[in-house]
């Protein structure tokens, strides 16, 4: 009786296991849609981040299917949402991976969060691109991990020069947020910089992601008397720290990276992030017909909507991905792998992007003024590798 | 010098939210002998409700926004209590009134049940009640920015309610004593508040009704004193005071984070250990260990080291419980034989 049951479920599984092949089969005909995935925090404390990535990664999945898609076979996108937590980042990409069996893995926004999503597609041989995760560490997991972004070094070298050179600063306090590597990694980078070109680190403060009250830190940077503030942190904490700065009639200006890029940022912040600066990799006013293109494309897309610069990103993250997908020998990973890995001076929004021998992306950043009523981003700055 | 006068008004005004955060707590304990782990999300849902509220009053009664009435403050204060304490009763009456008799542990696990339950619901997507989507509940998972009922767009003169400085140091900086509106308007709201609770518990009969209960649940029954009534009011109480702590919350950091991050756990906890080092059970106790607590949090971060902040709190939970188990103001239980 036991035996037969046991045959009776082999049975049933090796039924299953044909309806599987079979199903595989006809899935490998050519005319079915290639499948990427993305994941980002699409709600969270950095939601911003993840709905402006996925905005620009659907724009450039439109326009290809629109063109007639790759080859003939359109692309579809399966899209998970990280909250902003690692453990959801890892859950995402296994599911992606695993069950959605994507060709290709856009994301994340947050290096924390690339780093936990990282080593998911590296162990199963799927490439992964990261639209905007500027960590050094994010692309050393293995040789299945990219960017097309600049990374931390170099971002706060921009910050630190734009702050000795043009502004003529020579005295500058840190406050960073000690639990994002990002936020550590570009705070590093500046303090050497700014003390190489003669300036001087009066204060190192640190914070909590998430924290609100971060008067008690203020307080010990004010008596120290600096001429800027470098806040290498994301929006909503830039946001209250901004706010919390000018009601301790700390009026000095702010300085940080692209975790600043978000609209919220003003509306959180209002007049006090006003006359603030920040790198980013574009800047919506920039003079370059690309961005122009783009941000007439987007703007009709998704109602009038100014993209950011992580919407930039996103765009080109799957443009770079498409154009390696047509250079690619087969989507497999490894030759997937090999065609991203050739990318060379590929025309992208946010600048001309080649693919160096650490899969980063080599290419030149912005620095933007907050201005107006509710402040935005205006180019102030180039900074050149 | 300037920077330690700086750092206690820092310390009271983050020290009055804690307060009155931790009555909530220390009133609930003081009736029914259970901590109300409810009783944080309750403070967040006070917070969400100011900004709907202010939001829909901000787009809709056409009000100067850069000079917005007092009144405003007031209404949205008034509506978050009004709903808060709505949510406080019928989370009791629910929750809580069918496990009376049962194990302290039952009705403390519910409690957490109600925890999750209420910051889980907080954040199921936004149901717009008006057709421009200002007024809404639940509140949704992204950040929103609570408007300033002190004024929009203020200028950066504008916060700054009154600055003191001292003469210039050699690097030519001069050291100042800075009180903000909002500060300065936070702590008078919660001073206002703890006045009248003290007035109302020690001055008029529904308070002695409650202090009745708390010192003897089933003398104060046999005594005449409708306990359950007594019970609804105090979680009716508690909760209007956390719609309050909410409220100054949301003006003093206006970039609120969706209702279930752990910002607004770890809130609810540092009241709670403000109650416990007062005097878990005392209602004066809870107000000074709201302050005691934002002082060494405070300090710590300004002369020892600002990565250690939450170090500070529980250190002085665990220095007072080893000194003084029942708290700083709390009477020792004596055993029955």
């Amino acid at each position: 009786m036991r035996l037969k049951s046991l045959f009776a479920k082999v049975g049933v599984w090796v039924a299953l296991g044909a309806i599987g092949l079979g199903g595989g089969s006809a899935v490998g005909q050519d005319k079915a849609p290639i499948l990427i995935g993305h994941y980002g925090s699409l709600t969270g404390s950095e939601a911003t981040f993840g709905q402006s990535t996925s905005n620009g990664i659907r724009l450039a999945i439109k326009e290809l299917n629109a063109a007639g898609g790759l080859n003939g076979r359109l692309i579809e996108l399966k899209e998970y949402d990280t909250k902003g937590d690692p453990k959801e980042a890892t859950n995402s990409v296994t599911r992606l991976v695993a069950s959605d069996k994507v060709s290709a893995v856009l994301g994340e926004v947050a290096s924390g969060l690339s780093l936990a999503g990282g080593p998911v597609c590296q162990e199963n041989g799927i490439p992964m691109i990261s639209p905007s995760s500027t960590n050094p560490r994010v692309t050393m997991v293995g040789d299945m991990i990219f960017r097309v972004c600049f990374i931390d070094p170099f971002q706060g070298q921009v910050c630190a020069k734009f702050a000795r050179e043009n502004l003529k600063l020579t005295k500058a306090a840190l406050f960073y947020d000690q639990k994002a590597p990002y936020s550590d990694g570009l705070a590093k980078e500046f303090r050497k910089a700014f003390e190489k070109l003669g300036g001087k680190i009066t204060a190192e403060e640190k914070y909590t992601g998430g924290d609100q009250n971060f008067k008690a830190q203020l307080t010990k940077i004010r008596g120290t008397g600096p001429e800027v503030i470098f806040i290498p942190g994301y929006y909503t904490d830039v946001g209250n720290i901004a706010l919390q700065a000018r009601e301790l009639d700390l009026k000095v200006p702010l300085l940080g990276g692209d975790g600043w890029d978000s609209e919220q940022l003003g509306k959180i912040a209002k007049q006090a992030i006003v006359g603030s600066y920040y790198s980013n990799h574009y800047a919506p006013d920039q003079d370059d017909a690309r961005v122009k293109e783009f941000i007439a494309k987007y703007k009709a897309d998704y109602n009038g909507a100014t993209p950011d610069g992580l919407a930039a990103l996103g765009y080109d993250a799957a443009k770079i991905l498409f154009d390696a997908m047509k250079r690619a020998k087969s989507l497999g990973g490894k030759d997937l792998r090999d065609a991203i890995a050739g990318t060379k001076d590929f025309p992208g929004v946010t600048g001309s992007i080649t693919i160096d021998s650490k899969r980063n992306a080599v290419k030149s950043a912005v620095v933007v003024e907050m201005t107006g009523d509710p402040p935005t981003p205006k180019y102030r700055a180039t900074v050149a590798p | 010098m300037a920077d330690f006068v700086q750092i206690f008004v820092l310390s009271i005004t983050a020290g009055s939210v804690y307060a009155l955060i931790a009555l909530g707590y220390t009133m609930v304990y003081g009736i029914l002998k259970f901590i109300n782990f409810a009783h944080s999300d309750v403070v967040v849902l006070g917070s969400w409700v100011s900004y709907t509220v202010a939001a829909f009053m901000f787009s809709r009664l056409h009000v100067d926004a850069e000079h917005p009435p007092l009144w405003i403050g007031a209404v949205v204060l008034l509506a978050a209590m009004a709903y808060c304490a709505l949510s406080g009763y019928v989370i009791e009456r629910f929750a809580y009134k069918p496990l009376r008799r049962a194990p302290r542990l039952n009705v403390l696990i519910t409690a957490i049940g109600v925890s999750l339950f209420l910051q889980n619901c907080g954040q199921l997507t936004p149901y717009n009640l008006t057709s421009q989507g200002d007024l809404r509940f639940p509140f949704g998972a992204s950040p929103q920015r609570m408007p300033d009922l002190l004024g929009e767009n203020m200028s950066n003169d504008d916060r700054v309610m009154w600055s003191i400085s001292f003469a210039p140091d050699a690097n030519g900086y001069a050291p100042r004593v800075v009180v903000s509106k909002i500060d300065f308007s936070i702590v008078v709201s919660a001073l206002v508040l703890m006045l009248a609770l003290e007035i109302l518990i020690h001055r008029t009969k529904i308070g002695m009704g409650m202090r009745a209960v708390s010192y003897n649940f089933d003398i104060a029954a046999l005594m005449g004193v409708p306990v359950n009534a007594i019970i609804s009011f105090t979680f009716v109480l508690g909760s209007s005071l956390a719609a309050a702590a909410g409220f100054l919350y949301a003006l003093a950091f206006p970039g609120l984070n969706q209702p279930a991050h752990e910002v607004w756990v770890l809130l609810g906890l540092k009241a709670f250990v403000a109650a416990v080092v007062g005097g878990i059970g005392n209602v004066r106790g809870a107000a000074l260990g709201g302050f005691l607590i934002a002082f060494v949090e405070m300090f710590g971060m300004r002369y020892i080291d600002s990565n250690l902040r939450d170090v500070y709190v529980f250190a002085v939970l665990i220095l007072v419980l080893l000194v003084r188990p029942s708290g700083l103001l709390g009477s020792p239980e004596r055993e029955k034989v």
